[in-house]
């Protein structure tokens, strides 16, 4: 137990454990102290001085990186407090362009919510000078607009820190201080692997998805086309909170209803297709292990993980699995069996995907998938995006009955469903390779080994005579931190998951935003992940291979796992991608 | 002349002297800006590279500091004060002459190459304000009526 310091604000006492900032101690005593660069964790810099604290000394304090100690007396809200706070605040906004009533973070950004908390009146308290920058929408995942940026370094932070991408930062000085890829190219030009945890950690509207649901407005509203919709596991999970609903609740059915009531021919689960990778994904471990082939084999479902593979570890592409990414499967499946069953020519059939990821938008347009002729996936619309959508339809999404999945490709296991959290995928792959492997009914099927939120989580799984050496590992960062070690050969394994996002999907680039202040009381990481893992348990089916739907699947139409058929439609090739984009410009002989 | 790859060669070795030691970002930047006159794109590549950074690092500290350039500069570079001191003595007018002679804003190289034009911090001769400096040499107490007169010191 470490040393306890006391200390006292505003005249209420409290004791924390030494190193706690202001901040920490202010919370223990229900106070809040107003934010807005500070992200727990990622960002505690004393950058932006919105919590600045009277502590007796000659100036105002940041209290986010000020540490408590013995005796300290605070006062958060004295008159010299107040009109630093909103002096600060009112500054910030003579830079900020104010175009509230257009903004997708409109009534979840921060600067409007302490903009309201501190009474500010006029938001042109000051007026002068404005910066101005060009929207960057080159990229198919990331929109930055900097005339709504405030500078915090959120984003910069999270993509050196969890990411270990590093491809934003600040670049030049003073009042032209603007937040950009080096030598202010377009992200699209970049090593940014589209993950949009820069969006998840922007507290304003500065970034934000490429939005496609225009595109899927067309598609609806064109007779012409056949639109199927499908759904990642990750996003039942946490489209309520977009309706007020508590973080994880789960609210599938709900879902299922408001896409059919938006016009959307058919609702497939792309837990269906989750199972499907399982299928193919341990069939393909067992064979690269009886076969000798490359090991440890990673998977490949998180395309923010595997665009950071193809541009920071080339040397890994021959342990990626060949298996795309479940939904990009469901798109095959769709432009191929469905078509046939269906009676309907694949070219008039667009597939939307609903996904926690803005990654997936560039995955989908990615050529190699596309095993039909057109793309496997025509669109992906966020979670936000979905939300905007049903919002903007006039459903009334909180009184809607529940609905069903359509049923040609809507079955799942709680193997497919966990896909959403970290861990999910490897422990469902588990419960399958156990199976065939051993032979043997598995009768624990949670393996607590590769839940939860440790950065790097490593197991050792015993089948019959095999001990299989597994970890799973989150936020590209960690992914990095693992791969060093392999490299050196510090660690062997034979299976890995990654996934590109911390706490996987359930916290996407394209899932509701939550705020530095909610994210101190509940961490979404583990609320949206907790819906699916209770959502496994009262499945009846668990293990992918015991779903009906991808039973049938093989037996009318793929044959074996692994066969000529499932390898055309269901896996895929990746390429080594350069670090810097741009030719690099010659310098002169001078 | 010494040519690129010579160059590239030249920055590789500070790269490899100073790499292991703490900070090794500024001394390397300084001496590829002495070597190559400028920070173009390969060259902080390179950096980032050799330091194992991201060429945003790099690149967001190449725009912090005034000293570090993007652009080749010219032959001669001169620099006008434009610190209190200065400012309040006039430097505004001598800039403005410079600007105005030389047919470039500041933070821009004539079209031959021969002269770059920066308006700079404080350069800590306060008591020869307005002051400017023309590579290493140092002009003070200049007038704008003066500013042919000390071009004309560069033109060959």
């Amino acid at each position: 137990m470490s040393k306890m310091i006391t200390l006292t604000i505003d005249g209420i006492k409290v004791e924390v454990e030494q190193g706690a900032t202001v901040l920490d101690a202010a919370r223990k005593a229900h106070i809040r102290i107003p934010t807005l660069c500070f992200l727990e964790e990622i960002n505690e810099i004393g950058a932006c001085r919105m919590c600045v604290v009277e502590t007796g000394a000659r100036t105002l304090q940041a209290a986010c990186v000020l540490p408590a100690t013995e005796g300290m007396d605070v006062k958060t809200n004295t008159r010299r407090v107040r009109h630093a706070r909103k002096t600060v605040l009112e500054l910030i906004l003579s830079n900020h362009d104010k175009k509230c009533l257009s903004c997708v973070r409109s009534q979840n950004c921060e600067l409007q919510r302490l903009s309201k908390e501190l009474e500010v009146t006029d938001a042109d308290a000051f007026v002068g000078k404005r910066t101005e920058h060009p929207i960057d929408d080159m990229s198919p995942a990331v929109v930055r607009d900097n005339d709504k940026c405030i500078v915090c370094r959120r984003c910069v932070a999270t993509c050196y820190k969890t990411q270990a991408v590093g491809v934003i930062g600040p670049v030049g000085r003073g009042f032209d201080t603007s937040i950009q890829s080096a030598f202010k190219s377009h992200l699209s030009d970049t090593a940014c692997i589209g993950c949009g945890q820069c969006i998840a950690a922007c507290p304003v509207g500065a970034l934000r998805e490429k939005e496609e649901s225009p595109a899927v407005w067309r598609m609806l509203h064109d007779p012409t086309k056949h639109v199927v919709v499908q759904t990642a596991p990750a996003v039942r999970a946490a489209l309520g909170e977009e309706f007020g609903l508590p973080m994880g609740t789960n609210v599938t059915g709900k879902m299922v209803s408001a896409l059919r009531r938006l016009g959307f021919d058919q609702v497939f689960d792309t837990d269906f297709t989750a199972d499907l990778t399982i299928m193919e994904e341990a069939n393909e471990l067992i064979e690269r292990i009886q076969n000798k082939g490359v090991l440890p084999m990673i998977t490949s479902c998180s395309p923010g993980w595997i665009n950071f593979c193809e541009t920071f570890y080339p040397e890994f592409i021959p342990n990626l699995s060949s298996c795309k990414s479940p939904h990009e499967m469901m798109g095959a499946i769709i432009k191929s069996y469905y078509a046939e069953k269906a009676g309907i020519p694949s070219r008039n059939i667009a597939v939307v995907s609903v996904m926690p990821c803005t990654a997936k938008k560039i995955e989908a347009g990615r050529e190699e998938l596309s095993a039909m002729g057109t793309p496997d996936v025509d669109a992906v619309i966020t979670t936000r995006e979905l939300a905007r959508m049903i919002k903007s339809n006039g459903i009334d999404f909180l009184s809607l009955p529940d609905e069903e999945f359509d049923s040609l490709l809507g079955d799942s296991t709680g193997a497919g469903t966990i896909f959403g959290a970290t861990g999910g995928v490897m422990e469902a792959a588990l419960r399958t390779a156990y199976e065939t492997i051993s032979g043997e009914t598995l009768e624990d099927l949670d393996f607590h080994a590769v839940r939860g939120l440790k950065g790097v989580k490593e197991a050792d799984i015993k089948i019959g005579d095999l001990t299989l050496h597994v970890a799973a590992v989150h936020g590209t960062a960690n992914a990095k931190t693992l791969l060093d070690q392999i490299k050196n050969g510090e660690k062997t394994f034979h299976f890995i998951e990654v996934m590109g996002c911390p706490g996987g999907c359930v916290n996407g680039g394209g899932q509701p935003v939550v705020s530095a202040i909610d994210r101190l009381r509940t961490d979404p990481r583990v609320e949206r992940a907790k819906a699916l893992y209770k959502a496994d348990v009262g499945m009846k089916k668990r293990k992918s291979h015991e779903n009906p739907g991808i039973q049938r699947l093989y037996k009318e139409f793929l044959g074996e796992q692994g066969s000529k058929r499932a390898h055309y439609l269901l896996h895929t090739h990746y390429t080594p991608r350069p670090k810097y984009k741009h030719p690099v410009e010659e310098t002169t002989t001078a | 002349m010494v040519d690129k790859k010579e160059k590239m060669e030249q920055l590789r070795k500070v790269i490899a002297e100073h790499k292991d030691e703490p900070g090794p970002l500024m001394p390397i930047m300084h001496a590829a800006q002495e070597i190559f006159g400028y920070l173009p794109q390969d060259v902080q590549i390179e950096i980032a590279e050799g330091l194992d950074i991201t060429l945003s690092e790099v690149y967001g500290v190449a725009t912090f500091y005034s000293h570090f350039s993007l652009e080749p500069k010219g032959e001669h570079v001169i620099s006008v004060c434009m610190g209190t001191a200065c400012y309040v003595k006039g430097a505004q007018a001598v800039l403005d002459k410079l600007s105005d002679s030389l047919g470039i804003q500041p933070g821009g190289t004539t079209k031959d190459g021969k002269f770059t034009l920066l308006a700079t911090r404080c350069l800590g001769a306060c008591g020869l304000a307005p002051v400017l400096t023309v590579g290493e040499a140092v002009h003070g107490r200049v007038t704008p009526d003066e500013v042919p007169a000390i071009l004309s010191l560069y033109e060959d």
